[in-house]
């Protein structure tokens, strides 16, 4: 049965503080329908965030909710789930929250592989401070701190959490929102981290200088250069040039984190350290 | 369990008084001179049902106690100076959000990397002032392994009581140092618990405060779904980032429900003080000194005695405004170039007590001869 | 016992830091008097002179640091370079056989030179229980704990299944100080 998400929402928090166009709502949207899908009460799952556009999504929806500081939200929710394993942990990050500030914290709790899913809302730019470039920004493109163009590259935060032993981890895009849905539900019943990208459009900070003045034209762009996984398996790298991958690209099972701690728990108490 | 007799090193006892004031969580990374807090908690965390994590960084461990903290359990970290300032971000964010939480910096010579295994107390500042913005904290700081102890104790309570950070700012002396100490049997030991919600969920407000301004503090997954933010919040734990009144009253009450328990919270010890002509400000191991130093001028004839400071936030200025006419003048021996003496002038600008700085910086602690020198030469 | 200042030094290895802290546990814990035990740390303890501090007194330890020892131990040449000039006039000095101290220092002290490495191979065929060698040495020469607060401190700080090693070592500390003393 279809959900209302506003059946999810703090009304009394409208409105709320994105540009028109924005594509965080979008992905907030999936979150939540994945969260219904799961069938998780609004009681046991916990919903943190860092610093940014990002992690404004949480003080508008009506599970357990608190904000933390620029990129740390995954080191605060590590502690949070040790003390609380039965609760349903998850982040809401961005690109500059998730991959910049807070790049060391992901890295290693994608080691842990501790039960908490994390969904990456990746807009390519810092939109809270009005358009500076991140570490997801793609390289040559404009930002209010790149006048000339970026001559970074940017990271594959997808290939960075396989590389640092995430065990499921899927990308989407705002235009691709089904499939959003789709892997942040599967993301939410796996046991151990996941992280799902979640490429959205940031028209006024990115868009309206990297020659996508609306919101439909960036949207179309997510259409036109993503290249599902399964597709892209029998596709020339001539044809992938340009394009990036969706789907699902990791989904296997290793000891979960709270489980292998509660394991030395019970090991300490029984037989003592050695 | 009764009262024990031990040989207790400072570190030791520390990590031996979390575990009895209900600390269940640690998360850290290790420096010297804190380690050993670290591989204790490691051992006996996980016997009584805790649970102990090595972070990547001490600004990851610093949020993970405080997450640890908002999931309803006591939490605890310790350091020294390097990674004293990489926990000041979220120290901040507990103090804001009004988390409670312990850190325990066992102080060694700076600035940077400085001397790792020494002694100093150059932190003094650093600890009241170190994050940004205009936040309260308490900071204790123990000059003995039996105050170690004691104090790690009341950190932990104060922290649960007034739901804030607490910093326990001890240095490699009194880290490192072992020493006999009888611990009292733990029934005899006040435990703080946080104060628990008195109303339902749908009437509840998670920063309304009580009449103590502080609010109750709810663990989530109970039913009592709310937000919590660092920006500035109002009572429903919303961001009011704009809003002058709110951030008026917030900040006010955050300050306050430190004032309104001061006398609680300030602890210090006044030795030999009655008839003294010349007092000792000190604290940490530098107290240890002084102690020394006042039996050693005491049976030279000298009237000297010592206040020594087991809170140094907030700063006991009481205790000093006391003796201002009284002695002639306060001598303040820090390990530092003179961070507390500034308070100690503040509190005597008015009185007719001079101040005297001695400072030491090169690792080593100041002797007892070089405080009765000063002694000598202020009389 | 007034305020006694002991310093046991040598190299990383032959448990210099266990060594003071059991003496200074025999003195708390089992004679019921004041003690403090510290020591050198970082990659100062490994390797290099190592140093372990212990201060025994009846009156309350305020000032914890050592900086004229009543009693130093040094069973290292470069131990003994580096804090036997710091001995305290009249002080006792004792040192492992072959460790060379100058006339200077030796009008200055009392000095016992005894084979105490050479015992602890003895004893337990490796240096593992200098440690113990040492303390039965300086506990018979200095008497700053009983003889029996020290066997106590010794059962309660080592490993399980070591006890009869490490109890033979201390005798014959002992026997090696009480043959001069």
């Amino acid at each position: 049965m279809a959900v209302h998400v506003q059946d999810y929402l703090r009304m009394h928090k409208m409105p709320h503080i994105w540009c028109p166009g924005c594509g965080t709502g979008i992905a907030l949207g999936a979150v939540v329908r994945a969260i219904h899908n799961v069938g998780y009460s609004r009681d046991e799952v916990i919903v943190i965030t860092g610093i940014g556009c990002s992690a404004r999504t949480n003080a508008i929806i009506d599970f357990n909710t608190f904000q933390t500081t620029h990129g740390r939200a995954l080191s605060f929710a590590t502690g949070f789930k040790l003390t609380r394993p039965e609760m349903k942990v998850v982040v809401i990050t961005g690109d500059g929250d998730g991959a910049g500030i807070g790049g060391n914290h992901l890295i290693h709790t994608c080691r842990r592989n501790i039960d908490i899913t994390t969904i990456l809302i990746n807009n390519s730019i810092y939109g809270m401070t009005g358009g500076q470039y991140s570490p997801l920004t793609p390289r040559g493109s404009y930002a209010t701190t790149a006048p000339y163009g970026t001559v970074e590259p940017s990271f594959d935060i997808c290939k960075l959490a396989e590389g640092a032993g995430a065990t499921y981890v899927g990308r989407a895009t705002a235009y691709h929102v089904t499939l959003l849905e789709q892997l942040v539900t599967k993301a939410l019943k796996h046991e151990g981290f996941s992280l799902v990208e979640a490429i959205t459009q940031c028209p006024i900070g990115y868009g309206r200088r990297n020659k996508m003045k609306s919101p439909t034209e960036m949207l179309k762009w997510q259409r036109e250069h993503a290249v599902n996984v399964k597709a892209a398996a029998g596709m020339s790298p001539e044809q992938l040039e340009g394009k990036f991958l969706i789907g699902e690209f990791v989904n296997k099972t290793a000891p979960e984190y709270t489980k292998l701690y509660q394991k030395l728990i019970e090991d300490a108490q029984s037989k003592g350290a050695k | 369990m009764k009262r024990q007799v031990k040989l207790l090193q400072g570190n030791e006892a520390c990590a031996m008084a979390a575990v009895a004031a209900g600390v269940r969580f640690f998360a850290g990374y290790p420096i010297t001179p804190a380690t050993e807090i670290a591989e204790i908690l490691a051992q006996e965390l996980p016997k009584v049902g805790g649970t102990f994590i090595q972070m990547e960084d001490e600004i990851a461990s610093m949020a993970a106690v405080i997450g640890a903290s908002i999931g309803g359990v006591k939490g605890l970290t310790a350091t020294s100076g390097p990674g004293f300032t990489l926990k000041q971000e979220n120290l901040g964010y507990a103090a804001m959000v009004q988390v409670p939480c312990v850190i325990v910096n066992v102080q060694r010579g700076g600035p940077s990397t400085g001397m790792p295994t020494l002694p100093a107390q150059m932190d003094v500042m650093q600890a009241r002032w170190g994050t940004h913005g205009d936040h309260p904290i308490i900071v204790l700081c123990p000059s003995t392994v039996y105050e170690y102890y004691m104090l790690t104790i009341k950190a932990v309570n104060f922290s649960e009581m007034l739901r804030m950070p607490v910093i326990i700012l001890s240095d490699a002396v009194v880290g490192h140092l072992r020493e006999k100490v009888v611990l009292p049997d733990i029934s005899e030991i006040e435990i703080v618990e946080r104060k628990k919600a008195t109303v339902p969920p749908e009437e509840f407000l998670p920063f309304k405060p009580d009449a103590d301004d502080v609010p109750p503090f709810v663990s989530y997954g109970k039913g009592y779904r709310y937000h919590m933010t660092s920006n500035n919040y109002d009572e429903g734990g919303y961001p009011a980032t704009n809003n002058h009144q709110v951030a008026d009253k917030l900040l006010r009450r955050l300050h306050n429900k430190i004032e309104k328990r001061r006398g609680e919270i300030v602890m210090t010890e006044e030795i030999m003080m009655d008839d003294a002509e010349v007092a000792i400000f000190a604290y940490g191991c530098t107290a240890r000194s002084a102690y020394s130093a006042v039996e050693t001028a005491r049976a030279q004839g000298l009237k000297v005695g010592l206040i020594k400071a087991l809170t140094l936030w907030p700063f006991p200025r009481e205790v000093v405004e006391k003796y201002g006419d009284k002695v002639q003048a306060v001598i303040v021996p820090e390990m530092n170039m003179g961070q507390l003496v500034g308070e100690v002038e503040r509190a005597l600008k008015d009185k007719k007590a001079g101040v005297r700085p001695l400072n030491r910086f090169d690792g080593k602690m100041i002797t007892p001869e070089q405080i009765v020198s000063a002694v000598k030469e202020v009389k | 016992m007034e305020r006694c200042e002991i310093v046991l030094s040598g190299f990383g290895g032959q448990g210099i830091v266990l060594g003071g802290i059991i003496l200074a546990e025999a003195a708390a814990i089992y004679d019921d008097i004041n003690a403090t035990h510290n020591q050198s740390y970082g990659p100062e303890a490994r390797g290099g002179a190592s140093k372990s501090e212990v201060i025994i007194s009846k009156e309350v330890i305020h000032f914890p640091e050592i900086e004229y020892p009543d009693v130093l131990v040094a069973l290292t040449q470069e131990a003994a370079n580096k804090f036997a000039p710091t001995v305290k006039e009249q002080g006792v000095l004792i040192v492992d056989s072959g460790v060379k101290i100058n006339d200077q220092i030796k009008d200055k002290v009392k000095l016992y030179s005894l084979p105490i490495t050479e015992m602890a191979v003895k004893v337990a065929g490796s240096e593992i229980v200098t440690n113990m060698v040492t303390l039965g040495a300086l506990v018979a020469i200095t008497k700053v704990v009983s003889r029996e607060a020290l066997e106590k401190a010794m059962f309660s700080r080592i490993p399980k299944g070591t006890e009869e090693v490490n109890m033979k070592a201390l005798a014959q500390g002992f026997a090696l100080a009480e043959y001069l003393v």
